[in-house]
């Protein structure tokens, strides 16, 4: 490898490739070559950063500089200032929201300094097309150590003693599942990479398979050999086409370097890779219906037992594990199972990556050690909510999960503290609210969606589901009835007692832990047909304070409807009839005088 | 196969093992109510009105699905099953047309026995509107009529599609609220590889499949099932004549699943199932007719074949025996056209043997 004295690592994840990274590097290189420097100074395109709010993101090493929102003008600026002179140029640095301090050095940023980037290690500091950039890092190395030093039954133990567990959602302990897999009798066996990531606002393991694709193909092999299976697929949602551009790179890579194929590193392993593309259903990430898509049938899940390690893809045992969990393998094989172990709590070990999203000044994604309070991940990591208002939920956990409140701030997240909560680890969506936010109309969010990707095979979900989020809307549009709350409730519990698969099971928890904890919400909408968070359009009512108003007619100018009467430099009046609730007065009128309640 | 041993409701039963806890429980003769299940299908799990309750499993269990162990202690009507097996009902019937005075399938709807088992009389859950309204009655085949409405999704008819017509010509399609069944995409049934062998109609648990030859023919109490083999090949299929008693006509034909003598288990042909209206029509031969001129006289069975055998005995001694052909139908049976090809070279003297299906 050619050295250089500087190298530019310009993000190319989802966030930063569409927000104009690649043309970022574009104008690197050119300048570059203007300048006569591209010999000395190295462009690499990398993957996800994490705070994608702030992309495109460009760091300089070896100093380590962040800067965020880099435009393509910006390029020439960086080229002569600091990759030529020396000089940080601190109008792009990142503007720290607590402090509102310009922060110069990728490591002083809080938002990473109470991570813990294991998963994410490789993730925005190496080209991800790049295989040799991955062998650098230790890449592969976990492989050959399990190939040429341990048996598959060691493998195994190995991932018994780290206590690693699945990161899609359910939290079985990876290693006991690896070792029913390896258990079941069969001469042909299957791994899968469950890369179906389908929570609204969950972005964990595209960023993982964009920045870091070898890791996973590394963790498949390792589980392949532990297991018996000389075959894997990898389950890709195709709304996720770069991080299968990168996959489909990074197999062609490992292949030609002999890294999958036959007699793998001499040793007589044999492992192949395929691609399999997901076709849109939220569905297909349930382990079931995601075999029987890959079979080329409807995505729908079936009855368990028999579970996918006895009879699984084209009836053959088959091991399914999330990509996060595939990516945390090589990992523990390299570090050591105590090393991994040696982080968390006690029966939930190692690094949760989580998407960070909703009323927090920075949102995106951050991989935190398990046992970090909800208040450290929030104000800390997420610097505090936007505008400093009041902190009112998260939402942990996506369409599946539920919300905790103030009372949970100082929790230890893990997979029992969770549960016991209400909520769920899931794959790890974590949404901020605020008292800005409506709870009904937040749980309505989340069963629209359920309700929507509901495969229709069982009565609980198709049809639950759909009453449930009927009985929500009449509720937001103030119709809801005192009984209403009640048959939330029983619906709930027996949706979840019910359904066939995890999808049906967990939809209800968005409702039933908001009305655990903002039942008061669900009770002003019915009885005093009121949104107390002024988020229920049909609930709201904007009217004019005569006193505040100044007849200006900037609000009845504004109106789309035309319901707003009154006479110049006289008080205005809003016809509620006609009132479509749009907000334009509000938002025109110069002294406040439109009230909304 | 090896026993196992498990207890149901406090009873100790055995087992075989591989049965599930449905066919253990029947088996054993304890009732558990179900909806998508069928004896001849594979399970699916899909009404949830088979869930049961096993100590140490925090889960319910479609018993359906759920293979019983060794051990294993169900109990099928717990407050908790009970409960979720109404709800699961109540949930089904918040869009399932109530317009069972006038269904095709009243009476022998199962939904209907679900409900009657659990004493639901309606949803609590029901709005107004709720009713399923969003399909059009779809009876452009002259055979059976899709009345999607009225459909649960119990996957029944994708499954006997599948598993016995072997055409899988239907399927789910659609998610949520807007799941049905249907022929691959945009076409109607007609023109999809559907061959109208009508067996997903008789498995259809409701009224969502029924035959249009059946409509207004009698109600399910009114018919009688008569065994018969079917008279359209040689194939030999075991069909049920259903015969209305109080008319004497046939409303419809089904087959058996579980018949032990029906060399067809359970399948049948498009003919077989809806091909029987000859039966009842007017034009129907049901005497011999003896030509006299240009005109046909009714006989006996006796006068009838005494002709004949006059008649062949002439040509042969006349003519020679290979002056003399039969010919066969691929609609009698193996058994029939053995017999024919005797008579004709024992009795007759010939080899001139054939049968349409050289045709």
């Amino acid at each position: 490898m050619a050295l250089y004295r500087a190298h530019v690592l310009i993000c190319h994840g989802t966030g930063c490739a569409s927000g104009g990274a690649p043309k970022v590097l574009e104008a690197f290189k050119e300048e570059l070559a203007k300048k006569g420097l591209e010999k000395e100074i190295l462009v690499i395109a990398t993957g996800c950063h994490g705070m994608c709010e702030f992309g495109p993101i460009v760091v300089v090493y070896p100093e380590g500089t962040f800067y965020s929102q880099v435009k393509p003008s910006d390029v020439a600026e960086i080229v002569e200032e600091h990759l030529y002179k020396g000089r940080i140029v601190t109008r792009l640095l990142y503007k720290e929201p607590l402090s509102a301090q310009k922060v110069c050095h990728y490591k002083d940023i809080p938002f990473y300094g109470k991570q813990h980037r294991i998963v994410l290690s490789n993730c925005g500091y190496i080209n991800p097309d790049n295989i040799d950039e991955y062998i650098s890092r230790d890449g592969y190395q976990a492989l050959g150590k399990c190939l040429v030093e341990m048996t598959p039954a060691a493998v195994i133990d190995e991932m018994k003693k780290s206590g690693l567990r699945g990161r899609g959602g359910g939290g079985f302990p990876t290693g006991m599942k690896w070792g029913f897999c390896a258990a079941s009798p069969g001469d042909k066996k299957y791994v899968i990479c469950n890369a179906d990531e389908g929570d609204p606002g969950a972005f964990m393991d595209r960023s993982i398979l964009e920045g870091d694709p070898h890791a996973v193909i590394e963790g498949m092999m390792i589980g392949g050999y532990a297991m018996g299976a000389d075959e894997g697929y990898i389950y890709c949602r195709a709304e996720y086409p770069l991080a299968i551009k990168r996959l489909q790179t990074a197999i062609k890579n490992a292949t030609e370097y002999g890294l999958l194929g036959e007699d793998i590193l001499g040793t007589g392993f044999n492992f192949t890779l395929h691609i399999k593309e997901g076709a849109g259903a939220f569905v297909c990430g349930e382990e079931t219906a995601l075999m029987a898509s890959i079979e080329g049938q409807r995505g729908m899940p079936r009855a368990r037992p028999p579970f996918p390690a006895v009879k699984g893809l084209w009836g053959k045992p088959t091991n399914i594990n999330n990509v996060e969990t595939w990516a945390n393998v090589p990992r523990i094989i390299v570090q050591g199972a105590e090393c991994f172990a040696a982080m968390g709590t006690e029966k939930s070990k190692g690094t949760k990556v989580f998407a960070l999203t909703g009323k927090v000044k920075n949102t995106g994604l951050v991989e935190v050690p398990m046992g970090i309070t909800i208040r450290e991940i929030v104000f800390e990591i997420g610097g505090g909510i936007i505008g400093d208002k009041k902190f009112k939920a998260v939402q942990i956990g996506g369409p599946s999960g539920g919300c905790l409140v103030d009372e949970h701030l100082d929790l230890a997240v893990d997979y029992e503290s969770l549960t016991a909560a209400g909520a769920i680890m899931g794959s790890g969506g974590l949404v901020v609210l605020d008292e800005g936010n409506c709870m009904v109309d937040t749980a309505k969010f989340f069963l629209e969606f359920t309700q929507r990707e509901s495969c229709g095979k069982c009565v609980p979900c198709r049809e639950g589901t759909k009453k449930m989020l009927d009985i929500l809307t009449r509720i937001t549009e103030g119709k809801g009835v005192p009984e209403d709350i009640d048959r939330l409730l029983y619906l709930g519990n027996q949706i979840k007692d019910a359904s066939l698969c995890a999808l049906g099971g967990t939809a209800p928890n968005p409702v039933l832990t908001t009305l655990k904890y903002f039942r008061h919400e669900y009770e002003a909408h019915i009885f005093d047909k009121k949104c107390p968070a002024g988020v229920c359009q049909s609930l709201l009512r904007y009217s004019i304070n005569t006193e505040k108003c100044i007849g200006c007619t900037k609000c009845a100018r504004n109106c789309p409807v035309s319901c707003i009467s009154g006479k110049v430099k006289e008080p205005h009046v809003i016809d509620q009839d006609k009132c479509i609730k749009c907000g334009a007065c509000m938002d025109n009128c110069p002294v406040g005088a439109v009230v909304k309640g | 196969m090896a026993s196992i041993k498990a207890i149901i409701n406090g009873k100790s039963i055995t087992a075989e093992s591989g049965m599930t806890i449905l066919q253990a429980a029947r088996a054993n003769g304890i009732h558990i109510p179900t909806l998508c299940d069928h004896p001849a299908l594979s399970p699916f799990g899909a009404c949830r009105i088979c869930l049961v309750e096993a100590e140490k499993n925090p889960k319910l269990l479609t018993s359906c699905t759920t293979p019983i162990t060794e051990g294993m202690i169900v109990h099928t009507n717990t407050p908790r099953v009970i409960e979720a097996r109404k709800a699961v009902l109540e949930l089904i019937l918040v869009r399932h047309p109530l317009e069972c005075f006038s269904c095709a399938s009243n009476g022998k709807c199962e939904l209907q026995d679900v409900a009657y088992e659990l004493g639901v009389k309606d949803s609590r859950f029901a709005d107004p509107g709720d009713t399923n309204t969003s399909h059009k009655l779809e009876d452009a085949n002259p055979f059976y009529v899709r009345d999607l409405n009225k459909c649960i999704l119990c996957g029944r008819c994708v499954r006997v599609c599948e598993e016995h017509a072997i055409y899988h010509a239907i399927d789910f399609q659609g998610r949520g609220i807007h799941t049905s069944i249907q022929p691959p995409v945009g076409s109607p049934i007609e023109e999809s590889d559907c061959v109208f062998c009508g067996q997903c109609v008789q498995v259809c648990p409701v009224g969502a499949l029924f035959e249009k030859t059946a409509a207004g023919q009698g109600r399910p109490w009114d018919l009688e099932k008569v065994k018969t083999v079917c008279s359209y090949c040689g194939v030999g299929c075991e069909l049920e004549v259903n015969v209305n008693k109080k008319t004497g006509k046939i409303a419809n034909v089904t087959t058996n699943y579980s018949s032990p003598t029906a060399l067809n288990k359970g399948r049948s042909c498009v003919k077989g199932r809806f091909a029987w209206q000859f039966v009842h029509s007017e034009d129907r031969l049901t005497t011999p007719l003896i030509r006299e001129g240009d005109t046909f006289r009714k006989a006996s069975w006796d006068e009838a074949l005494s002709l004949v055998a006059e008649k062949l005995g002439e040509v042969k001694t006349k003519h020679g025996s290979d002056a003399l052909g039969f010919f066969s139908s691929a609609r009698c049976t193996n058994e029939e056209n053995y017999l024919m090809q005797r008579l004709a070279r024992e009795v007759m003297g010939t080899n001139n043997v054939d049968h349409c299906a050289h045709l």
